[in-house]
């Protein structure tokens, strides 16, 4: 097949990816898009077959049908709850492909003895340092949220310095490799850099996975437009772009969810904050214990309930009682919705899988900017599994350490049920004023246990 | 250097594209599209299968054998996560 055929029909992939990705937009259309971006990649890939660069076809075979069984079972067997380790580990072969092909297209043209230029050799070293710091980072993510690693910052002193220094030594590795191309300098830019990778992520916490997931998504991308320079391959650098930017776009999402700079994230940067009250003073005589009968009682005369789910509902199992309940409250007329923070899962839109394999259906799903302007008019707001993302301190105490993090107001409904098994703090270490408040009831349980509960009591009242 | 330029041109513009066609996605898809757009950053996939049926070393045939395993989990997984997650997605009734 000519040149122009291929380059033609990588054109017309590039326009499908773009295509699929907008179809992306509503949940009606998004099947369609996911499966326009497929036919863009089967159509990429059976042109290259066809390319005159290839002599033998073993190799390709074996890798597709290896990581393809390897790619369908995952994909098939894996947990919405472990979706995030999931796309950390699909980053990572993303960002060691791309070490592994820039490495390829290097040791093949020295072989046949056409030195690359400079412009080559410096999107060869760039897809070094950015694939292997993906890989190692994915590596590192996915081990955290496996919880194989301690999800907590590992942190040790100097460590910003020795980042600093391996980065250093990468940029000089790198020239020593555009100046000397037969060198093995790409091995060593590899080598630091999967270092450097580890280095980057093995700091960041638990709290701050949906950063860190949609960052290397972001690399991901970038190291397959890198890889795109070294090959000369325009639907490289465009699926790679397109993935970069979207990326780069829910990282900020993530970041302004928590109202932390991307810096303050990357290198644990945590802001001197003053000494709070303590649980104690918070707490004391205060908190208000209901039993599930009570909470029941509240929905008689309420016309709008909200829930408002946390990362807890989904450890404990409880969306599906939760679907229950919601089918229960509907059918007494009641108007029934679900208030998602940006970072109410372990990544960005993680809690809305959830619920919607739960058969919970997305058009009840309110981001929060939707739903605190109408929190005022609702009967009862029935915290499960959420603890910061509620705790009217972010916005109200300039001085705590989550102040100004976007919240759900729902210290602001009429009645504020928090089904949690105790008063321990979240992530953020800080009291949360909202289990104290007036009209807060605390249904201390386990949260698909008091969800049941709860759904027992409706029918039998 | 030309190509460079042109490559570049290319780069640039493609993530003028993304930017405008991304941030039409709303939250509730987030994570569908981060796994799709993931099955996209796939593509490398193709660059391996020239590294891997290439005429040249054993060398850079194992190297990329290798990435077209790790460039084959990366597109199929993320297409079917992808596919398998979107279907879960239900108006009401």
């Amino acid at each position: 097949m000519s040149a122009i055929v291929i380059n033609l029909s990588y054109l017309l992939a590039s326009i499908l990816f773009i295509l699929g990705l907008k179809r992306l937009s509503h949940p009606r259309t998004a099947v369609q898009g996911n499966f326009l971006g497929a036919v863009g990649m089967l159509l990429a890939i059976v042109v290259t077959l066809a390319d005159r660069a290839i002599v033998g076809y073993a190799e390709i075979v074996a890798g597709i049908v290896v990581g393809g069984a390897i790619g369908a079972m995952l994909a098939q067997r894996v947990q919405m709850t472990a979706m995030p380790q999931l796309v950390a580990m699909f980053n990572g072969v993303g960002g060691g492909a791309s070490v592994l092909v820039a490495g390829a297209a290097t040791t093949a043209a020295i072989a046949t003895n056409q030195i690359p230029g400079a412009d080559v050799l410096i999107a060869t070293m760039v897809s070094g340092l950015i694939g292997a710091v993906t890989f190692w980072g994915s590596l590192i993510a996915w081990a955290k949220l496996e919880g194989r690693l301690s999800e907590s910052a590992v942190t040790f002193s100097g460590q910003q310095a020795v980042n600093a220094l391996l980065a250093l030594a990468i940029l000089a590795l790198s020239i020593w490799g555009i100046i000397e191309p037969e060198s093995s300098a790409y091995l060593w830019v590899v080598l630091l850099s999967s270092i450097l990778g580890v280095l980057l992520t093995i700091p960041i916490g638990g709290a701050d996975m949906p950063v860190v997931i949609a960052l290397l998504n972001s690399y991901s991308g970038l190291a397959a437009a890198a890889t795109g320079f070294v090959l000369g391959n325009s639907v490289l650098i465009i699926a790679g772009s397109l993935v970069g930017a979207s990326g780069i776009i829910l990282t900020q999402i993530m970041c302004k969810a928590m109202n932390r700079s991307l810096t303050n994230v990357l290198f644990g940067v945590a802001a001197a904050v003053e000494a709070g009250p303590s649980q104690d003073e918070v707490y004391a005589g205060k908190v208000k214990s209901a039993s599930a009968e009570e909470v029941a009682m509240l929905f008689d005369d309420a016309s709008r309930v909200v829930f408002v789910p946390g990362y807890g509902m989904a450890v404990s199992q409880a969306q599906y009682a939760v679907r229950d309940l919601y089918n229960l409250l509907t059918a007494k007329g009641i108007e029934v919705l679900f208030a998602i923070h940006p970072v109410a899962g372990r990544m960005p839109g993680h809690m809305n899988v959830l619920l919607a394999e739960a058969n919970i259906p997305y058009d009840v799903l309110k981001e929060m900017d939707e739903i605190n302007p109408t929190l005022e008019q609702t009967d009862v707001a029935i915290v499960l599994g959420a603890n910061d993302v509620v705790n009217p301190m972010a916005r109200d105490v300039p001085t705590c350490p989550i102040a100004g993090m976007p919240i759900i107001d729902v210290d602001k409904a009429r009645t504020v049920v928090v089904i949690k098994r105790s008063l321990s703090p979240g992530f953020a270490g800080i009291p949360n004023p909202l289990f104290a408040g007036d009209k807060t009831l605390m249904l201390f349980a386990d949260g698909k246990k008091a969800i049941l509960d709860v759904i027992a009591a409706v029918k039998a009242g | 250097m030309e190509s460079l330029i042109a490559a570049l041109t290319i780069f640039v513009l493609a993530i003028f594209v993304g930017w405008e066609v991304i941030t039409k996605v709303p939250p509730t898809l987030h994570t569908p599209l981060m796994s799709g757009s993931n099955a996209i950053s796939g593509i490398t996939l193709i660059g391996a299968m020239i590294a891997a049926g290439g005429e040249q070393s054993t060398a850079t045939s194992i190297l990329g054998f290798f990435a077209v395993v790790f460039g084959t989990i990366n597109v199929v997984g993320g297409f079917l996560v992808t596919h398998r997650m979107l279907g879960m997605f239900r108006k009401r009734d």
